[in-house]
């Protein structure tokens, strides 16, 4: 009897709380003390990785490089020379879309000469008219899907242009169309890959769950340190970002195949090429979409964060903006991303999922006709374009190019619209914040702080034993003992104090308005929507409004995390209640439960384990927001990897601090995983 | 009947010399040193599972062979050796005369884009192609263009009555008309050699009918070489020229649906044939009496006519009357009497029967 009641979960639960309570007010808060804080036996891990990187990029085998102007071979070290030209072509191919975009001498001047370039000043390549790229685009949306797409592109493009912002939004662009095939085809490579052989597999996932919950500044230290700063070391940056999870959903859809599909394939005589490229990959087109609309997502929030380490265009123009705190300007400009990543992701998904059509005897005329029009448009672009020189004479040629900031701009109705709020709401917002951060924030935050190591991990691995044994104690235990040695531990309290909080606060939300509307087919169907909307902003554009309302403080942080991360609780809560078979549910009514008992017996145990998922997921995407949220000041781990960055010798602290929120992200990753796995086994929702 | 053209043909189209299939780590080895001679209970305790047990048969041209066995019999596994989706633990097959077991890849592929066509139970259309793509497939794989392929494609629709269909795609379609489309594809390319595992048992009664009578009528058009997988013995005995039936990986029985019912081999196969209409499988051949002087009535019957599709004419007639062949000369004749036993009586046919 005895045993069986130790064996029950929430017992071990009450017991584990009682024991860590029991430790947190026993031990002393003593320095030296290795129960109250361990040594920081690895703090000198950094200097090393330094060391060792510097080694590698600027000792490391040196090979004999010809250098054509002292006209002589000189020896340099091989990554420098690889990181090197790698930085070289994607620049090139970065700066030509620019400049065929937006006009330019670089691209003509890599293949005559800068001395000849410069002797003839008039050999620029023109900019492409704004309207014909706006014109193409809403054609390029007719011809895929119809006129909805075409609709949105037109009004994303000309938005762009007539708020100015067609320059930077270009220079985005060019970044993102390198990076994103190039993410594409990687992703695409090595799922495959992995698919193919167990050992890649093997290899690959470990990487691929520390580079999905590793924060996006964490990539920018290594990045830079190797590639140096400028708009290749942001593509690279993007790239090693947004591959991931390209990776991870191809290897997913790749595996939902069924197996009769396969042999169908098989037996119609297909080689193994083939059978990869005309069934296995198209088969699991679902599952890839969504990783392509996931990395076209993290490619523009990348995009944005690069800018850190110098990549141009709208990141750029933001972080300014947000700095300066022009709030109607990062607006606009928060606009003009969303708007490239909508319809982006749009233009992939419609390309993507298009129908052929056979039997149309179709004359040439009819099957050129998309290249037809988009010759006239061409044409009809640049005439407009040498009218507009004529009608604007040498004023600004609106027609050919609206330059940075000339468009019309809707700043000004903005920053009275904060001045009105903070005028006339000042008492109110100020009082909720000043109420936030001294009656909950505060306390929280010491709670968190007073917290002695040897109690956090009697929690963290008695959570991790009673969940998934004793392997799962010792995975949370490994995860956490490696932040615990570092010098960061105080700051990693922080970051999970403001994780914590942003995940209890989103949960709550996130399944209340997931367990309202999933019970109407209607209501859910708009918060999925809602969701996939939001979900297509990048993450940096949640900090604008709540800085309009609360300023610069923890608050306004806290608020951009918990609405970015109650999308996932949402979307997870009415997926998993949605997916409860109907004849459970016809089950419930015709055993004459309520609707409570219906929910909380049948519903509720039933999506559980999804829900779960939801929550893990909100808890990354919390841990990314708050590291995010340094930007605009905290004093948690994301504000030692932001100095990190602009620290000549950052890579070693940069790499380790990433690795810290990373770990932290993973150990909760394990235990709801295994939670969730296991709970899914016995309700046989395999 | 085919069956009966059997000498004329000496090569079969496909033949089995004692495979093998043992799923599991060790199975060849376990499978060497045990000689052959497989004891169910010794290789699980193994770790392994016995999927085909010795299985060695003839399939010939034109003939049709339905494998019958309920789920873990091997029947599918038997398929899939067969077709080469998996790999015999030992044993031979041929196809043709030539060893399949042997084949490398290329020669595999070449076999498979020429000469097989197969039929699945949960059809396994490729959800992103049309009806038309979709059968369309197995001929661009061959490097067909696509024109002549679609056109190929188009034919096919046709031939399975799907015509107004072909931009659809499989999730658009019922459960009957996919695996039409399923058919038409396995069909594309022309093989001779057809295999078709359960094709109809995802399908419901009624459809199933209808579709096991298309399937009669493309292969009185066809006359392909075939191989049918199925759970249902009516299904099995209703399309069969012959039929194996397995049990725990063996074939228990092999033979003609009538001698399967009359004479089952082991208490297993008898389970299976208790409860079958004679007259539903029995043709007059197996029910006539020698050619007598007794007089006859003017009426003849086929020697292969099933009783159930004559016995009304017979029992109307109040002489008896002749079983004739092909060439219409008598090889027998059929009493009204010995047709009131198999329709009503309950016991003692096998005393009956030729």
């Amino acid at each position: 009897m005895r045993a069986r009641l130790l064996r029950s979960g929430p017992l071990q639960l009450v017991l584990l709380i009682a024991v860590f309570l029991g430790l947190y007010f026993t031990i002393p808060a003593v320095e030296g003390n290795p129960f109250w804080r361990l040594p920081h036996l690895i703090a000198g891990w950094p200097e090393k990785i330094n060391n060792a990187v510097s080694y590698l990029m600027f000792e490391w085998l040196p090979i004999d490089i010809y250098d054509p102007e002292i006209d002589d071979y000189e020896a340099s070290p091989l990554l420098k020379e690889v990181t090197r030209g790698l930085s070289t072509g994607v620049l090139f191919s970065i700066d030509a879309l620019r400049e065929l975009l937006l006009g330019g001498v670089k691209t003509i001047a890599a293949f005559v000469g800068w001395d000849y370039a410069r002797a003839h000043p008039d050999l620029v390549w023109p900019a492409l008219p704004w309207t014909i790229v706006a014109a193409g685009a809403t054609l390029l949306g007719y011809a895929l899907k119809g006129k909805w797409l075409a609709a949105l592109a037109a009004f994303a493009t000309v938005y762009i242009a007539v708020f100015g912002q067609w320059e930077p939004a270009m220079e985005t662009l060019s970044l993102v169309l390198i990076a994103a095939p190039i993410c594409f085809a990687l992703g695409l490579l090595l799922g495959v890959a992995a698919f193919r052989s167990r050992r890649v597999e093997a290899v690959l996932t470990p990487l691929l769950n520390v580079a999905q919950t590793m924060p996006h500044f964490s990539y920018l230290v290594p990045v830079m340190v190797m590639f140096g700063v400028g708009d290749h070391a942001g593509a690279i940056a993007t790239i090693i970002f947004a591959t991931p999870p390209m990776v991870r959903l191809t290897i997913l859809g790749l595996k939902k195949v069924p197996l009769e599909v396969i042999e169908a394939a098989m037996m119609s005589g297909c080689t193994d090429r083939q059978l990869m490229r005309k069934v296995m990959i198209p088969a699991a087109r679902r599952d890839i979409l969504i990783g392509v609309n996931q990395m076209i997502m993290q490619c523009l929030a990348l995009a944005v964060i690069a800018s850190f380490i110098g990549a141009k265009g709208l990141g750029y123009n933001l972080l300014l903006a947000l700095n300066q705190l022009r709030i109607g300007q990062a607006l606009e400009l928060g606009v003009c991303i969303v708007l490239i990543a909508v319809v982006l992701d749009r233009l992939s998904l419609a390309w993507a999922n298009k129908a052929t059509n056979y039997f149309a005897d179709q004359s040439f005329v009819f099957r050129h006709k998309y290249s037809l029009i988009f010759a006239g448009i061409f044409v009809g672009g640049i005439a407009l374009a040498a009218l507009g020189g004529l009608i604007f004479g040498d004023g600004i040629n609106y027609f050919y190019m609206i330059p940075h900031n000339k468009g019309i701009t809707t700043e000004n109705f903005w920053q009275s619209g904060v001045d009105w709020m903070v005028e006339n709401w000042y008492q109110g917002l100020q009082g909720f914040n000043r109420g936030l951060i001294t009656q909950v924030l505060i306390p929280m935050k010491t709670a968190f702080l007073g917290m002695p190591v040897m109690a956090t991990f009697v929690l963290t691995m008695g959570i991790g034993y009673i969940v998934g044994g004793v392997r799962s104690a010792l995975t949370v235990a490994l995860l956490l003992l490696f932040i615990a040695l570092t010098d960061w531990w105080d700051r990693a309290l922080i970051t999970a104090y403001m994780a914590t909080f942003a995940v209890i606060v989103s949960v709550i939300i996130g399944f209340s308005a997931g367990v309202l509307s999933a019970h109407s087919d209607r209501a859910s169907k708009v918060v999925l929507l809602l969701c996939d909307t939001f979900q297509t902003f990048p993450s940096f554009i949640y900090l604008i409004p709540v800085i309009m309302l609360f300023g610069v403080t923890d608050t306004s942080v806290l608020i951009a995390v918990i609405i970015y991360a109650t999308i996932p609780a949402t979307r997870y809560t009415v997926e998993g209640l949605r997916s409860v078979p109907v004849a459970l549910q016809d089950l419930g009514l015709m055993s004459g439960a309520n609707w409570f008992q219906r929910f909380s017996s049948i519903e509720l145990p039933l999506a559980l384990p999804h829900i779960m998922l939801g929550i893990n997921q909100t808890v990354i995407f919390a841990l990314f927001m708050v590291i995010i949220g340094a930007m605009i000041g905290t004093d948690d781990l994301g504000q030692y990897i932001l100095k990190a960055l602009s620290d000549k010798n950052g890579i070693g602290n940069g790499l380790m601090l990433g690795l810290c929120v990373a770990f932290m992200g993973l150990a909760v990753d394990h235990v709801i995983q295994t939670w969730a796995r296991k709970q899914r086994a016995l309700l046989g929702l395999v | 009947m085919a069956i009966k053209d059997r000498a004329a043909s000496p090569q079969p189209v496909i033949k089995c010399e004692s495979v093998y299939k043992i799923f599991g780590d060790n199975a060849a080895a376990l499978l060497r040193t045990s000689g052959g001679v497989v004891d169910a209970k010794a290789f699980q305790d193994a770790g392994c599972i016995i999927g085909v047990n010795n299985a060695s048969f003839e399939v010939h041209k034109g003939e049709l062979l339905v494998v019958m066995g309920l789920s873990g019999s091997g029947k599918s596994t038997l398929l899939r050796c067969i077709s080469r989706l998996t790999e015999p633990t030992a044993g031979k097959i041929f196809i043709e005369g030539e060893d399949l077991t042997a084949m490398s890849g290329k020669q595999l592929v070449d076999l498979r884009r020429n000469k097989m066509g197969m039929v699945f139970q949960s059809f396994a259309l490729l959800p992103h192609k049309t009806v038309l793509e979709n059968i369309a497939f197995p001929l661009q794989v061959k490097g067909q263009s696509t024109a002549a392929s679609i056109k190929r494609a188009m034919e096919m629709v046709q031939l399975v009555s799907l015509d107004g269909r072909e931009n659809y795609y499989p999730r658009q379609l019922s459960g009957g008309q996919q695996q039409r489309v399923g058919i038409a594809r396995s069909l594309a390319v022309e093989p001779d050699i057809w295999l078709l595992d359960e094709p109809f048992s995802a399908l419901d009664p009624l459809i199933r009918k209808e579709m096991q009578d298309e399937f009669l009528r493309l292969q009185g058009l066809l006359q392909k070489t075939i191989l049918f997988i199925t759970h249902d013995f009516d299904e099995a005995l209703r399309l069969a020229d012959r039929i194996a039936i397995m049990k725990d990986g063996v074939i228990e029985q092999l033979d003609t649906p009538a001698n399967i019912v009359l004479r089952p081999a082991t208490d297993y196969v008898a389970k299976f044939t208790r409860d079958v209409p004679r007259e539903k499988v029995l043709s007059c051949a197996n029910l006539m009496e020698p050619v007598s002087d007794a007089p006859v009535s003017a009426m003849k019957v086929h020697q292969d006519a099933i009783i159930k599709t004559v016995a009304e004419a017979v029992l109307n007639e109040s002489l008896p009357v002749q079983v004739v062949d092909d060439a219409g000369q008598p090889v027998g004749i059929l009493n009204a009497k010995t047709i009131i036993h198999i329709l009503f009586g309950t016991r003692g046919t096998q005393d009956m029967v030729r």
